[in-house]
């Protein structure tokens, strides 16, 4: 028991915590820009991989880190264009479309990096993102050593988190997302574009969802990995669900589950010769599915959410 | 201005053409990837079909290759028929291995005549239980089934992982994590001498006419079509919704467990982690080049294994990744998607009225 | 009323407006004007072609042929680009639809400002905003409470919020397509008045209705559209209600009414029902129906009606009190025991819960019945039997379709209705629930389904009618109930009962405010 508390009580968890949490916070956020203006994107776990992998390559091909960052944000743009061609004005099947993406996507990183890289045995390395020290705020007690381990990418996912609850709900394009993805034709009839907000909304969710693939070849390693994405797209869809599409709560429902992650992996090493490594490497999938059965009665999914919306249809 | 007329009823012929010509198209896109690696377009694609069609052995491995790929697609199709959404294909495939290994590896004994049936059915039904998890969350509690089959695929692989480095391992495997071989009166017959084709393949065939029959004939087909093309009238109507989406996703988990169990007791003969190379996620593919058709899906079938052997083949050949195949795969279920609107859609090109006001 | 002179500046004029879409003409060389100040009737009968042409005045649709000219202040008139909400809310002109365009999780407030403000803009400015509304509400009198969720707004508040969206962007013309239907006659009294002030102040209106009463009541000039043409263009005051009657079907109209009847023993009865939550929750409701008459549950829409319709269909568990048929207690209440204890269920939204669409006639016709030994044998479909019986009642009930075998959505709305009619009523059932039954169907259509609800009623059936038109009730109902935010009144004979009476207990008052 007090082992358990030491555990929660350390720097060193929280930081792991978070460390695990930024990826998902892209991911959700990014997810849940697309729900909110009212379409599902499946497409995330094939747009995770083609950020990691167009990042990672952009950095290895010699573009700086933070071109690198934005190499990673237009890949997952582009596959965010071609889900929301397909299910916007084309208005097909989100579910279909977006399963579509992941492959193409997935498969698509998966042939540019072998065909780059023929015959490399061990996968190269770039100089990833370092931990940033921010004077004042490493010096803060508990709080600063967690934030001190941190890489300038998580700040960025923080800021992220503020910046879309900002925009979301004060700006007038916010409003209008929210709009879109409750009744298109309330949008209509003022005179916007549902197709313009849609496709925005989910090429910008994209282009966000793909940073967090960026973070893992660029910050959490420091190289590409087939299969490295490991349903963490999936595991976004579900927390989107979890934070009710709300920023803030998609922040907590991400450290949340960065800390039952973290902790199940200290755990392992407590535990770990009489349970096999396969059952908390399962805890993640089985608390995602947790966290949709928890919040199933009362999930108030956006109204308009997998409906196709053709003009003058109402 | 592009405008969208609905169509009346779909003729076979229509069908069929918008999915020959979805295929058609992907394989023409691929030809940009092609070049990025460095292959002749023609050249690459003359080492696929022979690679798939150029010899005996060629060709029995792509209908080997197609057997999983029917089973996975036809648990796509008729999941998707009734609007449930069964992302999880890969995980009850490996279920139905699972089972297929445990009951086939010594567990009972017996002739081949009970052995065989009762591997095929541990796996169907394993499969089918798989399933039956996130079909009760739909049902009871309105959980969405996409993110819960998709992340199942991801436990039952670890589960089958866990279960081959203890359990199950074969004491005998030389330290890898992989089950015993399935007995002899076990395994599922060869179909040649010498080459790997399997009763496999037969048990896809049949399930597609199976499924076929029960969807065009029966009443359990009659309510899974309502249920799927609109739940609130078959509701209304009387009809046991929950029961069809429960009937559903049994029959779809078992028919994703029998390829597991072609690939165990057929192909390889015991277990391993890397069973599937996506034959759950390509048979969403098939299931939709198919049309949702259980016919179809045979034939969409042969089309993906012969882009898979065929890649195999070329990629051997020119050392160009056999991602390649994925990647055209992926594209067919992007163009037969946009493709289906020719089908639900009259498309007309209009000029735009304010273009024609000039015009006059 | 008096009506603008003729010199009055145009504000509006649509010119030889032809829509079509395949082979049907749903608007055939309209032209059309509206003058500042002026408000004018469209006058049609569902499928007249009123809700395309106000479309394409607004730009959901193109128009095939023909053009929109507005006033353009001093400069006199310009075209209106096609097919532009945009440049129809920029040239003035604001439209209410009949399904309200509002986005339900936004406050009234953040729905009049969407696309009023920059979208690249930093922040909403939400408090210049409210100054110029609470001076809009004022002049007006349509109050609404800004900061409530849109959610949260009775139907009559969410047509306020419509209305002051028009008069934010300062319309000039306004365009309100069936205001009334879902709104008590005293919440139309009041709504006319309001659009009275309003046109007095300059705003030209156009309604879109079908109702005689208001269109003669509320209007300066009157268009009457039929099958897609204009047929008259009058000033109201030369009009009168036969003669509009008359335009709009295109012959006589011969209503259909009931005779009066002797209803028998009560069939079937609700006791203290509760179902349901939120604004369409249904609070101790008590019914009874007597066999052999009709009765009729009146109310504005999102009083309870649709939970109403959906317990006895069977589609939603009671959470309280229980109902009998026969004077015992249903063992089991879900849509399959329902119809199977002689139910017909006619539902109120007949595409959505009516029909598969994908699925032909002859199995929507025959879906209710599918587990019936006389559809399949073994659990294999009779398909032959299935068909010739689909043939009978194609022909009994007149459902206009190429074959049997064709999918049931290319069918027009009134032969869906027979599908559901003919499914329904051919089983002879004891217990008839229709709700909203004639909603969206011509005349012809509706007198039909007039004609089969007094068939059943006339064999001994007794039918329970719900519907938000007044003048339906009337002519159908024996005993008339008034449901209101979940709550039902005692029903009363319908010969005891006036509109205005009616209206009153819709708007929730008691019987005894109404003496």
């Amino acid at each position: 028991m007090s082992d358990i508390i030491d555990i929660l009580l350390s720097a060193n968890f929280w930081a792991a915590a978070l460390r695990i949490a930024t990826p998902l916070i892209f991911g959700v956020i990014g997810a849940l820009i697309c729900e909110r203006a009212g379409v599902l994107n499946l497409g995330i776990e094939g747009i995770f991989t083609a950020g990691a992998m167009a990042g990672w390559m952009a950095v290895w091909l010699g573009a700086g880190l933070w071109g690198g960052v934005l190499v990673a944000a237009l890949a997952g743009g582009f596959f965010g264009l071609i889900h929301a061609i397909l299910t916007v004005p084309l208005g097909l099947s989100q579910h279909v479309s977006g399963i579509g993406v992941t492959l193409f996507a997935t498969s698509l990183s998966y042939f540019i990096y072998r065909t780059a890289l023929p015959d490399v045995s061990s996968p190269p390395r770039i100089e990833a993102f370092k931990p940033l020290d921010i004077p004042g705020l490493s010096d803060l007690p508990f709080i600063g050593p967690a934030l001190f381990q941190q890489t300038p990418l998580t700040f960025f996912a923080l800021a992220l988190v503020i910046g879309t609850a900002y925009v979301l709900y004060r700006t007038p394009l916010g409003l209008a997302i929210q709009a879109v993805g409750d009744n298109p034709s309330a949008v209509e009839s003022q005179g916007l574009s549902v197709y313009g907000l849609r496709i925005g909304a989910v090429v910008g969710g994209s282009a966000i969802m793909a940073l967090g693939g960026a973070f893992l070849t660029m910050s959490a390693f420091d190289a590409f990995f087939f299969g490295m994405v490991n349903g963490r797209g999936w595991i976004c869809i579900a927390l989107t669900v979890f934070a009710s599409w709300r920023p803030g709560k998609a922040l907590i429902g991400a450290l949340l589950f960065g800390a039952f992650d973290a902790f199940q992996v200290r755990l392992q090493t407590e535990v770990g010769s009489f349970v096999p490594g396969q059952v908390f490497l399962m805890m993640p999938y089985l608390l995602s599915i947790a966290a949709l059965v928890v919040v199933a009665r009362r999930a108030d999914y956006p109204r308009a959410l997998l409906v196709p919306y053709f003009r003058g249809q109402r | 201005m592009i405008r969208f007329e609905p169509r009346g009823p779909v003729s076979l012929p229509r069908m069929i053409g918008v999915s020959v010509a979805a295929a058609v198209v992907a394989l023409v896109l691929a030809a940009i990837p092609m070049l990025f690696a460095g292959l002749s377009v023609f050249g690459a694609y003359g080492l696929m079909v022979k690679g798939a069609f150029g010899s005996l052995f060629a060709f029995t491995e792509m209908l080997t290759r197609a057997s999983p790929l029917i089973l996975t697609g036809l648990a796509a199709a008729v999941a998707f028929r009734a609007k449930l959404w069964n992302i999880g294909a890969e995980g009850q495939l490996y279920a139905g291995a699972l089972a297929a290994v445990a009951v086939g590896t010594g567990w009972v004994s017996g002739p081949s005549y009970v052995l065989i049936p009762a591997v095929v059915l541990a796996g169907a039904l394993a499969g089918g239980l798989v399933m039956l998890g996130p079909t009760l969350l739909k049902t009871r509690l309105g959980v969405d089934e996409v993110v819960t089959t998709l992340l199942l695929n991801f436990v039952t692989i670890l589960f089958v992982q866990m279960m081959l480095e203890g359990p199950m391992k074969d004491p005998m495997g030389m330290g890898w994590p992989q089950s015993e071989p399935i007995l002899d009166e076990a395994a599922l017959p060869k179909l040649m001498d010498r080459m790997r084709i399997h009763f496999g393949l037969i048990i896809a065939l049949l399930s597609s006419l199976a499924v076929y029959f029960l969807l065009k004939r029966t009443v359990w087909g009659f309510e899974i079509r309502a249920v799927g093309e609109n739940a609130a009238a078959a509701r209304h109507a009387g009809i046991p919704v929950t029961a069809t989406f429960v009937r559903v996703g049994l029959l779809s988990g078992a028919l994703a467990g029998l390829a597991g169990v072609g690939e165990v007791a057929g192909l390889k003969g015991y277990l391993t982690a890397d069973l599937s190379p996506g034959f759950g996620y390509s048979g969403i593919v098939v299931a939709m080049l198919a049309g949702l058709s259980p016919i179809g899906v045979v034939f969409a079938a042969l089309f993906i294994a012969s882009i898979f052997v065929g890649a195999d083949s070329m990629s051997r050949a020119t050392g160009v990744s056999n991602y390649l195949a994925d990647l055209i795969v992926a594209m067919a279920l992007l163009c037969v998607l946009v493709s289906g609107l020719f089908l639900r859609f009259r498309i007309r090109f209009v000029g735009a009225p304010a273009a024609k006001e000039a015009a006059e | 009323m008096t009506e603008p002179t003729r010199d009055t500046a145009l504000v509006l004029k649509l010119e030889g407006i032809t829509k079509r879409f395949g082979a049907l003409t749903a608007n055939d060389g309209i032209t059309l004007d509206l003058r500042k100040g002026e408000i004018l009737a469209l006058l049609g009968e569902n499928g007249a072609g009123k809700t395309t042409l106000m479309n394409i005045l607004f730009g959901h649709y193109v128009a095939d042929e023909g053009r929109v000219m507005v006033s353009d202040g001093a400069k006199g008139v310009r075209e209106l680009e096609p097919g532009s909400p945009h440049a129809a809310l920029e040239a003035g002109i604001g439209m209410v639809h009949q399904h309200f365009t509002l986005a339900e999780n936004l406050s009234a407030l953040d729905n009049i400002l969407l696309g009023t403000e920059r979208l690249a803009s930093v922040r909403s400015a939400r408090a210049p905003a409210r100054q110029k509304l609470q001076d809009l509400m004022k002049r007006s009198g349509l109050t609404v409470n800004l900061d409530m969720r849109v959610s949260q707004l009775s139907v009559g508040e969410k047509q306020r919020v419509e209305i002051l969206k028009a008069l934010y962007r300062d319309a000039r013309v306004l365009v309100l397509d069936e205001p009334t239907a879902v709104l008590t006659p005293q919440e139309s009294d009041t709504l006319f008045a309001i659009l009275k002030k309003l046109s007095a102040e300059g705003l030209g209106i156009i309604f879109i209705s079908h109702k005689l009463a208001e269109v003669i009541a509320s209007s300066h000039r009157v268009a009457v559209l039929r099958g897609g043409a204009k047929v008259a263009d009058l000033a109201t005051a030369d009009c009168d209600r036969r003669q509009l009657a008359e335009l709009m079907v295109g012959h006589a109209i011969s209503e259909t009414a009931r005779e009066p009847g002797t209803p028998g023993a009560t069939l079937f009865s609700l006791n203290t029902v509760s179902a349901g939550s939120g604004r369409d929750a249904l609070r101790d409701v008590t019914l009874d129906l007597k066999s052999g008459e009709i009765l009729g549950i009146a109310g504005v829409s999102g009083n309870g009606q649709t939970m109403l319709a959906r317990v006895i269909s069977g589609l939603e568990p009671l959470k309280a009190g229980e109902m009998q048929l026969d004077g015992k207690a249903l063992a089991a209440s879900d849509a399959r025991s329902m119809i199977d204890m002689g139910f017909a269920r006619i539902p109120e939204d007949r595409h959505h819960d009516g029909i598969v669409g994908a699925m032909s006639v002859s199995e929507n016709l025959a879906i209710e019945a599918i587990r019936k030994p006389e559809n399949q044998r073994f659990g294999l479909l009779r398909f032959a039997d299935m068909a010739s019986r689909a043939k009978e009642m194609i022909k009994a009930y007149d459902i206009r379709c190429q074959s049997e075998d064709s999918p049931a959505r290319l069918l027009s709305g009134g032969n869906i209705q027979k599908i559901v009619l003919a499914r329904t009523l051919e089983t002879e059932p004891r217990v008839v629930l229709a709700a909203q039954p004639s909603r969206g169907l011509d005349v012809g259509a509706t007198s039909e389904v007039h004609r089969r609800l007094l068939d059943a009623r006339a064999r001994g059936a007794g039918v329970i009618l719900i519907s938000e038109d007044l003048d339906e009730l009337m002519r159908l109902s024996d005993r008339i109930a008034v449901i209101h935010r979940g709550e039902l009144s005692s029903a009363d004979p319908a010969e005891t009962l006036d509109r205005g009476t009616l209206g009153l207990r819709m708007a929730g008052h008691s019987t005894e405010d109404a003496a």
